[in-house]
C-alpha cells in the first residue's frame, strides 16, 4: 500500500511541477492544482497509513493519528480558497494583456508553444 | 493584561470585519478614522507587549487551554514583540499615507490591510509552525489582492508572477511540514528543538530535508538569491502604501530563518546543527551582489529602492550566517533601520513620481517640481540614511554588523561585500537624486502642480524620524536587541519556558 501511495503522489508531483513550469496560464493553474492535491495526500500519510483505524478514541481497536487529518482539512480549504483565486486573476490576467501567456506575451510567435515552456517567471 | 498577546492578531482581524458592515462598509471617511484609531491602538498594543515580555520574561497565551506541546501557543518573547511593533508603526504609516486618496482607487483596501496586518502579526507571534504556514497564507492571500489594488496592467502582470510563486511556495511549505510531523511527531517549535536531537540517524535525512525544503520557503518569501527576481517588478508596481508596508514582508521571511534555524536547527540540535549555514554563506553574498548589480542597473526611484530591498536582505543573511549573539543582535537593530526607510523610500518615490507628469519616477530629465524643497530634504535624509552615512542609522547598523564579523574567517567577505553594496548604492541613490532633482527640460516651466496633502507629509516624516530616534536612542534600542538576540540563542531556556513553565491562559 505504501509504495503505490507514494508512487501517486510522486507522478501527482512531477506532473504538477511539470504543468507550473508552462507558459499559459491555464496549464500553471492546472498544475497548481495537482500539486495541492499531492499535498493533501502527501500531509494525510505523516500521521501514517493505517486501515481501520478510527481517529477516535475507543471507536476501534486500532487508532489513528487525528493531527494529520486535520492539517489536511486545512491545507484543503487555503488550496481551495488559493485556487479559486488564482483563476479569477487568470482570466482577469487574459483580459487585461489580450493573451494567456504568465509574462503577458509569448516571447516569439504565439502559436511556438514550445519556445514558450520554462519563461514561467 | 493576560490577554495581550493574542490582542496584535484579533484587533485588525476584528476591525477588518467591522469595516465590512454596514455603518463602515459604505463611507470611505468613516472607514479611514475607524482604520487609523484601530491601528493607533494597535501600536500602543505592541508597545505595552512589548513592554511585558521584555520585564516579566516570555509570554505564553495557550489557545483553547490545550497544553503545549499539543495545542497551538503564541509566543511574545522579546525578537517577536519587536517585530510587531515594528509592523504596527511602519502600517501606521503606510496608513496614514493610503489615507490620502490612494485607498480610494479600488473596493476595499482598509480591511485588506487590516488582514494583511493581521497575518503578519500572527506569522510573528505564533509558536507553531502549522499556525505559521496559516498566517502565512493569510497574509498572503491579502498581499494578492493588495497588489492588484487600483489595477492596471503592470499590476495584473507582477501579479500573476508573484501569486503562482507564492502558490508554489506554499505547496513546498507543507511538503517540508508533513516531512517534519512525520518524523518528529510535532508541529510546536519548541517541542521540535527538543526531539531533534533524539533522533536516529534515518530520521535525521528525512529531518534535514525537511529543514532545508523550510529555507527554501523562507527564502522565496525572504528573497533571497536564486528566489528574488520576482521582487523588483512586484514592488516596483504596488501602489505606493502597499509597496511600503510589503518592506516587511521580506523581513517575515527573514524572521521565520531566524526563528527555526537558531531554534530547531541551532547549536544544540546535534547531527543537524546549523544545516543552513553552508547554504547561507554563499547565498547572502550573491544576493547582495545580485542586488547591487540591480541598484546601479535600474531606470527608475522604485526599482532602485526595491533593489535596494534586496541589498538589505543580503546583509541581513549575511549577520544570520554568522550565528553570533552580537550579530544577531546587529541584524535586529538594521532590520528596524532598514524597514522604516524602505519604507518611507516607497512613499517619497510616489510623492516624485505624481510631480513629474509623465516622467513618472524614470531618471529623465522632466519638469520642474513644485515641491521640490520638501521632498529633496526628504530624499535626502532617506538616501544618507538607506546609504549608511554617518550621522544616521543606516551607518550604526552596517558598524555593527561589520563588528560582529570580527575574528571570523569569513570576515573578509563580509567586510568587502558590505562595503561595495555601500558603495554600489551611493552612486546608484547619487544618481537618482542628479537626475529628478536637477535636470529639468527648459521648455516647460510649468509647475502647477497639486498640492501634497499633509497627510502623505506627515506619513513620510513619521517613517524617516525612525532613523535619527535609532540614533539617539541607540544604547537602550542595541541594548535590547542584544537581550532579543541572547534569549533566541539560548535555546534551552526559551524551550523549557514554552514547554514546563506553562503560562498564563
Amino acid at each position: 500500500m505504501e509504495a503505490i501511495y507514494a508512487f501517486c503522489v510522486g507522478i501527482l508531483t512531477t506532473c504538477g511541477f511539470f504543468l507550473v513550469l508552462r507558459g499559459r496560464t491555464f496549464t500553471v493553474v492546472i498544475g497548481l492544482t495537482m500539486l495541492s492535491y499531492a499535498v493533501n495526500l502527501f500531509l494525510f500519510a505523516s500521521g501514517r497509513l493505517k486501515v481501520d483505524g478510527a481517529a477516535v478514541l475507543g471507536q476501534s481497536a486500532e487508532y489513528s493519528d487525528p493531527l494529520p487529518q486535520a492539517l489536511v482539512l486545512t491545507a484543503i480549504v487555503i488550496g481551495f480558497a488559493m485556487t479559486a483565486f488564482v483563476v479569477i486573476l487568470a482570466m482577469r490576467s487574459r483580459a487585461d494583456q489580450g493573451d494567456d501567456h504568465v509574462d503577458g506575451q509569448a516571447p516569439s510567435s504565439s502559436n511556438d508553444l514550445n519556445a514558450s515552456d520554462k519563461r514561467n517567471g | 493584561m493576560q490577554h495581550l498577546p493574542i490582542l496584535p492578531i484579533l484587533l485588525p482581524m476584528l476591525a477588518a470585519v467591522f469595516m465590512l458592515l454596514p455603518p463602515l462598509s459604505n463611507s470611505i471617511t468613516r472607514q479611514r478614522f475607524f482604520a487609523v484609531t484601530i491601528m493607533i491602538i494597535i501600536v500602543i498594543t505592541s508597545a505595552l507587549l512589548l513592554m511585558t515580555s521584555h520585564q516579566q520574561g516570555i509570554q505564553m497565551y495557550i489557545l483553547g487551554g490545550w497544553q503545549p506541546p499539543f495545542g497551538i501557543a503564541l509566543v511574545a518573547d522579546r525578537l517577536s514583540t519587536m517585530m510587531v511593533l515594528l509592523t504596527s508603526i511602519l502600517s501606521l504609516g503606510a496608513l496614514l499615507y493610503a489615507c490620502a486618496g490612494d485607498d480610494k482607487q479600488g473596493m476595499y483596501f482598509h480591511p485588506l490591510f487590516m488582514f494583511q496586518i493581521m497575518g503578519i502579526n500572527g506569522a510573528f507571534l505564533t509558536g507553531d509552525v502549522f499556525n505559521l504556514f496559516v498566517f502565512f497564507e493569510v497574509l498572503l492571500i491579502a498581499s494578492y489582492a493588495l497588489l492588484i489594488h487600483g489595477g492596471g496592467k503592470q499590476k495584473t502582470k507582477a501579479n500573476v508572477h508573484y501569486v503562482i510563486l507564492n502558490l508554489v511556495g506554499s505547496s513546498i511549505f507543507l511538503f517540508a511540514l508533513g516531512i517534519l510531523y512525520g518524523t518528529l511527531g510535532s508541529l510546536n517549535i519548541a517541542d521540535m528543538a527538543n526531539k531533534v536531537r533524539l533522533l536516529d540517524e534515518h530520521g535525521q535525512a528525512l529531518v534535514k530535508v525537511g529543514g532545508l525544503l523550510l529555507l527554501v520557503v523562507f527564502g522565496l518569501k525572504a528573497a533571497m538569491l536564486p528566489l528574488n527576481f520576482w521582487l523588483p517588478k512586484t514592488y516596483a508596481a504596488a501602489s505606493a502604501p502597499v509597496a511600503a508596508l510589503f518592506a516587511i514582508m521580506t523581513k517575515v521571511g527573514i524572521y521565520s530563518i531566524l526563528r527555526i534555524h537558531t531554534v530547531i536547527f541551532g547549536e544544540d540540535a546535534g547531527a543537524l546543527a546549523s544545516i543552513a549555514i553552508p547554504w547561507l554563506w554563499p547565498l547572502a553574498v550573491l544576493t547582495l551582489i545580485i542586488g547591487a548589480i540591480g541598484v546601479l542597473a535600474s531606470p527608475s526611484l522604485r526599482l532602485t529602492v526595491a533593489n535596494l530591498v534586496i541589498i538589505s536582505v543580503g546583509t541581513l543573511l549575511l549577520a544570520i550566517a554568522m550565528q553570533r549573539e552580537n550579530a544577531t543582535s546587529a541584524a535586529l537593530y538594521y532590520m528596524l533601520h532598514t524597514t522604516l526607510i524602505t519604507g518611507a523610500l516607497f512613499l517619497i518615490a510616489d510623492l516624485i513620481s505624481k510631480q513629474r507628469g509623465k516622467a513618472e519616477d524614470r531618471f529623465v530629465s522632466s519638469r520642474k517640481m513644485a515641491h521640490e524643497k520638501t521632498l529633496g530634504i526628504a530624499f535626502f535624509i532617506a538616501a544618507l540614511t538607506v546609504v549608511g552615512m554617518p550621522p544616521l542609522s543606516g551607518f550604526l547598523g552596517k558598524v555593527l554588523i561589520l563588528q560582529a564579523a570580527e575574528g571570523m574567517t569569513e570576515m573578509a567577505w563580509v567586510w568587502s561585500v558590505i562595503l561595495l553594496s555601500g558603495l554600489a548604492s551611493l552612486v546608484a541613490i547619487s544618481r537618482a537624486g542628479t537626475s529628478i532633482f536637477w535636470r529639468h527640460s527648459k521648455d516647460s516651466a510649468n509647475t502647477s502642480s497639486d498640492p501634497i496633502h499633509p497627510m502623505k507629509i506627515i506619513a513620510v516624516v513619521l517613517l524617516l524620524s525612525a532613523s535619527p530616534l535609532l540614533v539617539i536612542l541607540g544604547g537602550p534600542v542595541t541594548d535590547y536587541t542584544h537581550q532579543a538576540a541572547v534569549q533566541l540563542h539560548d535555546t534551552t531556556q526559551s524551550v523549557d519556558a514554552l514547554l514546563i513553565q506553562g503560562g498564563n491562559e
